[in-house]
């Protein structure tokens, strides 16, 4: 007996929506840390633990915390890219401890970007 | 009224994943009945995109050519959009795309020439996705393209695709693809391989090792196709033990996938079974090297041997063997869901798709880039590159690693694509771009990969083994101040025997660098031989270490970061460097902003 059907892989690619696509989950916001061989050697896993501590600690959970490969620009790693529910994605670049502290509290729960750190907003996939 | 190709006016309505999801194809047959319904269905035409990126406000409308973006369309807006906007020319203005005021002074990504100029077809999950989440694939229509072929086409109709869009081997040698896998489809000998080359052994080459780690099951997935095609149950990761991440990430991916079924028996039902196992490589460049690469994983010492038999025909345990490279690999899916000819209508006659390349060296932004073929150098290290830092002169690009050559100053137009770039003495090689800048020595660069291929020469031949031992010899006589008259015409004599003689493609290409840097850097050779001097002031033997007195501006700047305290300065004076006490180690050089010292 085969494990997955066509329809398997449907029904998995529709549950995940609410989790790829914001407004259709009851998130406010996600943070992913770009953490491919650059992002950890300039230091991702430190911010990756201050997020994950910081929402451990204040106990929210509307926040989605993930991690993804290299975003491309190796020279400005640590990357992180916060998306809040109906705002595009920012990208924000060298980010540290101190810098992520100020993300999150003005973007990722104010809902301002914080210009000073940030180097683009929208997402990478343009049109095909 | 019949039918006009000429429409007036076109509705983009994004089919991609997330809009999908969110209902686009609903708004799609509630604009149609609206379009259809007021007659006006020969004069707007609706189209569907792929992803437009921003899945979160979907579902997404486009209108052209007017450019108006509208978010979170559902059907009942049509007749509004209809109304308003198609009939009356007005925009709808509830359904505009309305961004936070703070947010208006972050530019767009389109515009950072760095995202801007990138057209991401194997790196079109960069970001997106966790590494790690079989299911974030899934969502971003991973695996779709294996269920398309199980489903509804034979392998023969497979490789056909693949022959059609033109995909050629990323690794280096640019062979058309699916001419690979249809020799090697051709042999009936029983079991078949397919392997994924991820030794990526050149230095400044981090492709590979990206796609692993940021995609995984991109490439189980291609692999698991490419088996299908020639008829392999059996697939195997080679990849160099110094990617642990990659090592770590493509284990879990296999799990993962084995536990959904999408490896392992009856896949789909279909009765196609295919498994991965991965293959650490124990980092020696020539197992980049197909033949070698195959000994290694049967537990041989990596070496070439003599072709024929090519691997297609007896290859990993004289078995019909496919070796495709990682980003061949990841190519696979967007070809198969999207259509050979999508893929060929991007790049350039001979070389069709998008190339991931490495820029490394003297660029702004370092990283890791897709573009597509045809994309001029200049483009890729100026525009996306964001040019030379400290406003230092371009020099050179080093392309194609230890096998490639230099591409200098005044080539900048030059094509990326395979022909392009071999004409130029250079090749596309896996993709390592190294920039350099007027601060590097050609010679010492030319040295330097030498010395890098006479490490990693296998030893089986002896061009390569003694030859390149040869040439090192006579390059670091060169940087060091014991060149002769003679030298680059020995140089070139030599280079031109190795890559002639040597056995495998390594040794046959090791001279490039060399070859290269004598045909546009003769000048360079010239000065370090006849001169004695290091005009990039790299080579320390071939430096005066002499401040020019009309140049100084008696900063004291080489004065304050001399570590051996042998340049004598005070307030308003030229500053001498006392020989006895100088070590050579050009710290003054790297800090002397007026270029004073020669």
């Amino acid at each position: 007996m085969p494990k997955i059907s066509i329809e398997d892989l449907k029904k998995i690619k529709e549950r995940e929506r609410g989790r790829m696509i914001l407004r259709e989950g009851n998130y406010r916001a996600k943070i992913t840390v770009h953490m491919g061989t650059c992002g950890i050697a300039a230091g991702a896993r430190d911010v990756m633990t201050f997020f994950r501590d910081v929402i451990g600690q204040r106990d929210i959970d509307d926040v989605i915390l993930t991690n993804s490969g290299c975003a491309g620009l190796c020279a400005k790693e640590p990357m992180i890219t916060v998306e809040v529910q109906g705002q595009s994605p920012v990208k924000y670049i060298l980010v540290d401890r101190e810098k992520a502290m100020r993300i999150f509290e003005d973007h990722v729960l104010g809902g301002k970007p914080v210009e000073d750190y940030a180097l683009a907003r929208g997402s990478e996939t343009a049109a095909t | 009224m019949c039918a006009s190709p000429y429409y007036r006016m076109q509705i983009m309505i994004c089919a991609g994943t997330g809009c999908i999801a969110s209902g686009s194809l609903d708004v799609k047959a509630a604009l149609e009945k609206e379009l259809q319904k007021r007659n006006l269905q020969d004069d707007v035409q609706i189209v569907m995109t792929g992803c437009n990126g921003f899945c979160a406000a979907g579902p997404l409308v486009v209108t052209y050519p007017d450019g108006i973006f509208y978010n979170q369309v559902k059907p009942e807006h049509a007749p509004l959009i209809v109304e308003e906007h198609v009939l009356k020319g007005r925009v709808v203005q509830d359904l505009l795309f309305k961004e936070a005021k703070e947010a208006d002074r972050v530019p767009l990504i389109k515009d950072i020439g760095f995202f801007g100029r990138q057209r991401l077809i194997v790196l079109r999950n960069r970001g997106l996705l966790d590494a790690e989440s079989i299911d974030d694939y899934i969502a971003r229509d991973g695996y779709a393209a294996l269920g398309k072929v199980l489903n509804e086409m034979t392998p023969e109709e497979v490789i056909e695709e693949i022959k059609k869009s033109g995909l050629r081997g990323r690794g280096g040698g640019g062979f058309p693809t699916g001419l690979k896998w249809e020799e090697c489809r051709k042999y009936t000998v029983f079991p078949k391989y397919t392997i994924c080359n991820g030794d990526e052994g050149d230095p400044g080459a981090f492709m590979d090792r990206s796609v692993m780690e940021g995609d995984p099951h991109s490439v189980l997935e291609g692999m698991a196709i490419s088996g299908y095609a020639i008829g392999a149950e059996q697939g195997y990761i080679y990849v160099r033990a110094e990617y642990p991440l990659a090592i770590e990430r493509l284990q879990k991916a296999i799990n993962d996938a084995r536990d959904y079924g999408l490896l392992g028996k009856d896949i789909f039902g279909k009765g196609f079974n295919f498994d991965i196992g991965i293959y650490p490589g124990a980092g020696a460049f020539v197992c980049g090297e197909s033949t070698a690469l195959m000994y290694s994983i049967e537990g041989k010492r990596g070496m070439p041997r003599i072709k024929p038999p090519r691997s297609a025909e007896a290859g990993l345990w004289n078995k019909p063997t496919n070796l495709n490279n990682v980003e061949t690999f990841a190519n696979i899916n967007p070809i198969i869901l999207n259509g050979a000819d999508w893929f060929a209508s991007i790049g350039t006659d001979g070389s069709k798709g998008t190339k991931v390349f490495a820029l490394t060296g003297a660029v702004n932004n370092v990283g890791l880039v897709e573009v597509p073929m045809g994309t001029t150098l200049r483009s890729l290290i100026f525009d996306i590159g964001g040019g030379i830092p400290k406003k230092r002169k371009f020099k050179a690009a080093q392309m194609g690693g230890p096998s490639g050559g230099c591409i200098p100053e005044g080539m900048e137009d030059v094509q990326i694509d395979y022909e392009s770039l071999l004409d130029a003495g250079a090749m596309m090689g896996s993709g390592g771009v190294v920039v350099m800048d007027d601060m590097t020595c050609m010679v010492d660069t030319a040295r330097f990969f030498i010395h890098f291929s006479v490490e990693e020469s296998c030893g089986k031949c002896i061009p390569c083994r003694e030859g390149l031992k040869v040439m090192a010899d006579k390059l670091t006589d060169i940087v060091e101040g014991r060149g002769e008259e003679g030298d680059v015409e020995f140089l070139e004599a030599l280079g031109k025997h190795i890559n002639s003689a040597s056995h495998c493609g390594l040794g046959k290409s090791s001279c490039n660098p060399v070859l290269s840097t004598i045909r546009y850097f003769r000048n360079e050779y010239d000065a370090h031989i006849r001169d004695k001097h290091c005009d990039a002031l790299v080579c320390p033997e071939l430096i005066d270490f002499v401040v020019v007195a009309e140049k100084c501006k008696m900063c004291g700047l080489c004065y304050r970061n001399c570590p051996s305290a042998a340049v004598v300065w005070e307030k308003k004076q030229i500053a001498h460097i006392d020989k006895e006490k100088c070590t050579k180690c050009r710290t003054c050089i790297q800090n002397c902003k007026f270029g004073a010292i020669r």
